[in-house]
């Protein structure tokens, strides 16, 4: 049982690093600022979701589980939310150079 | 050498805080020189998400279960700064005070 857990969560925390490798080259190669925003919106968030879910059975008690579980829900909702203001601020930006030249 | 099995899945969790940590810190120092503020908040947002992931990782390794304290809140503070980041953009008209390098425009196409 040990062993299966433990096989679980390092399963899931590698994938989680190569979904986070994956996030970075996005971030680094991705030619403008909106697909950057994709990549690092979607990419390290399902990295950070799999981490989680590797970690839960090592959590100590049920309290340190729900709380694991309760800040990658935050991190979900806030990063939605934020993918969006970041769009909006990059568009209207580009909009308004576009204006001045 | 005895590897013990907790001891194993510490290291184990350790070196996958480790390479994220390296990867959020390149990720990071390549947007900071990219140019736009867009691109700028962008990183701040990356160390909260992979400054969550690193934390967790750490509380469960050290079994310091107060890090996910910490962790909790990098996340609040990066939602908070994107929100007064967004705000304060609002408040200028000319958000376009972004320096864009050369070549490169938010849609896409090379600027005219």
């Amino acid at each position: 049982m040990s062993l299966l857990t433990d096989l679980v969560t390092i399963t899931c925390v590698l994938a989680g690093v190569v979904f986070f490798l994956a996030g970075t080259l996005g971030l680094l190669r991705f030619p403008d600022t909106l697909t950057r925003l994709h990549a690092l919106t979607k990419a390290d968030n399902v990295g950070l979701a799999l981490i989680v879910l590797g970690l839960l059975p090592q959590a100590g008690t049920f309290l340190d589980a729900l709380k694991m579980v309760a800040i990658w829900l935050l991190v979900q909702l806030a990063s939605g939310a934020v993918a969006q203001l970041l769009a909006e601020v990059a568009l209207r930006s580009a909009h308004a150079a576009e204006a001045k030249e | 050498m005895r590897a013990e099995p907790a001891a194993l899945m510490a290291e184990v969790l350790l070196v996958a805080a480790a390479c994220i940590l390296v990867f959020t810190a390149v990720a990071m120092v390549g947007m900071w020189w990219r140019g736009g503020v867009a691109d700028q908040m962008m990183s701040v947002q990356l160390l909260g998400s992979g400054g969550v992931a690193i934390l967790l990782l750490l509380a469960v390794a050290s079994g310091q279960w107060a890090v996910l304290d910490v962790a909790l809140l990098f996340a609040v503070l990066a939602a908070f700064a994107a929100s007064a980041f967004h705000g304060a953009a609002g408040r200028r008209d000319d958000a376009g005070a972004v320096r864009r390098p050369e070549g490169q425009s938010p849609s896409g196409g090379p600027p005219p």
